[in-house]
């Protein structure tokens, strides 16, 4: 970015990335003395590495290296304020990939922000010695701690990042692990339901069910939910369209499970379930499904 | 000792956390199975209906002692567009939605007390009681 000097450049972000920062002596300084900064950071961060067994001190160095090259490349530009700016975007995509591995291994939040923060003493204490004005050691301090928090706070972010991802991801898995349609004969399908049933879930239960009955040809699939713990209305309404979908691929559908509390609740909540046929357990509804395909079991 | 507790209501994932909420306040209450299971019933259709229609609100939880009988006193409340025709919603089959229409009658005969106050534009309050 070229200095434009008392003009002032509004970016994207809303933020004004010439202001003071056009006379700073921190670029210079990452420059002409990146050596000691490393080796005092990394000093900084073995000393207060309380995790050793997590991350190798030989994986830490090479880290602060190649972090601090690209911090180094980066503040020639002259712009300390802003690093969302194309500039900056090798440092955000280090210090990303630095927090995400940092989430993985098991370190916390506050230890990922320290690799950032770690950074501030070795440079200011470089800055007061070779600053002499106090106005001007003042505004270096105040633009260098600027500039850490931002970076900190980011790699706070990209941390939090990874630990949603892993949620949404688990949340994900759940939905594919909870809902198993089973073949118990030959033409008849369980699919046992355990949990609550919302729209996505409904959904997932929908499609498996459906697919498994034009695979296997079934005529009759049990729904049981016995593993659903509370049935409301929206629960109900999710069971009669899977229900429905079900009849219109030609499998007629028995819900079974219905224990006595959720039997009570249904007739207060005035849920209309005739057209379905409903079994106490399982095991009832499998006889009856076995009884409707004409055949029969005996005890030998 | 009363306890009192209040919850928001502002995703599907809060109307679960309110279902076990409630759950949890009947059965200290030693609310049987299936006193257990309307309360909880009528408490997520009430939940459903502020995050789905009042777009959002809060419910409060409060154990009653009222002598030798204890219960459990739901309100929901919400600043969404309110209820132009309460008679209409609590009629069966009625749904501005797209649900059963069943819900807040449902939830009327669940629970022991229903009290209901909406002012168009302001907000909807329901109020449950289940005795023990």
């Amino acid at each position: 970015m070229a200095d434009l000097g008392n003009t002032v450049v509004w970016t994207d972000e809303g933020k004004c990335p010439m202001e003071m920062t056009h006379s700073s002596k921190i670029p210079e300084i990452l420059k002409t003395h990146e050596a000691e900064l490393l080796s005092e950071w990394n000093q900084e961060l073995v000393a207060t590495n309380t995790r050793k067994g997590l991350i190798k001190e030989a994986e830490l160095q090479v880290e602060c290296r190649e972090f601090l090259k690209l911090l180094r490349i980066a503040a020639q530009s002259g712009n300390l304020s802003n690093i969302q700016a194309s500039e900056w975007r090798e440092v955000r995509e280090m210090l990303t990939s630095i927090s995400r591995s940092r989430s993985h291994k098991g370190f916390t939040p506050t230890e990922t922000a320290t690799f950032i923060f770690s950074f501030k003493r070795p440079l200011f204490d470089r800055l007061r010695q070779l600053l002499h004005d106090p106005t001007e050691i003042g505004d270096e301090i105040w633009q260098a701690t600027d500039l850490l928090d931002r970076l900190g706070l980011m790699a706070v972010e990209a941390y939090q990042k990874s630990r949603e991802e892993v949620i949404l991801r688990q949340q994900e898995e759940m939905m594919e692990l909870s809902t198993p349609v089973v073949k118990l004969w030959d033409g008849i399908l369980a699919l046992p339901i355990i949990g609550t049933l919302d729209s996505a879930r409904t959904q997932v239960v929908m499609e498996s069910l459906l697919q498994k009955i034009v695979e296997t040809g079934s005529e009759v699939a049990i729904i049981d939910i016995t593993g659903v713990p509370t049935v409301d209305t929206l629960t109900a309404q999710h069971l009669l369209k899977t229900v429905t979908a079900a009849r219109l691929m030609g499998a007629d559908c028995i819900i079974s499970g219905i224990r006595p509390q959720i039997a009570q609740t249904i007739v207060y909540l005035g849920i209309d379930l005739t057209d379905v046929t409903t079994k106490a357990t399982l095991a009832d509804a499998f006889l009856m499904a076995l009884k409707r395909k004409g055949t029969t079991i005996t005890r030998k | 000792m009363q306890k009192i507790e209040e919850m928001e209501i502002q995703s599907s994932s809060d109307v679960v956390l309110v279902r076990q909420a409630v759950r949890q306040f009947a059965i200290e209450l030693g609310f049987g199975l299936v006193d257990q299971t309307k309360i909880v019933t009528a408490a997520s259709e009430l939940a459903r209906n502020t995050l789905d229609y009042g777009g959002g609100g809060t419910v409060t939880l409060e154990t009653l002692q009222n002598g030798g009988r204890r219960g459990l006193r739901l309100t929901f409340e919400d600043q969404g567009p309110g209820i132009p025709d309460i008679e209409l919603a609590l009629k069966d089959g009625f749904t501005s939605g797209g649900g059963l229409g069943m819900g807040l009658g449902g939830a009327k005969r669940l629970a022991n007390e229903f009290e209901i106050e909406s002012v168009v534009g302001e907000g909807t309050r329901i109020i449950i009681v289940r005795w023990k």
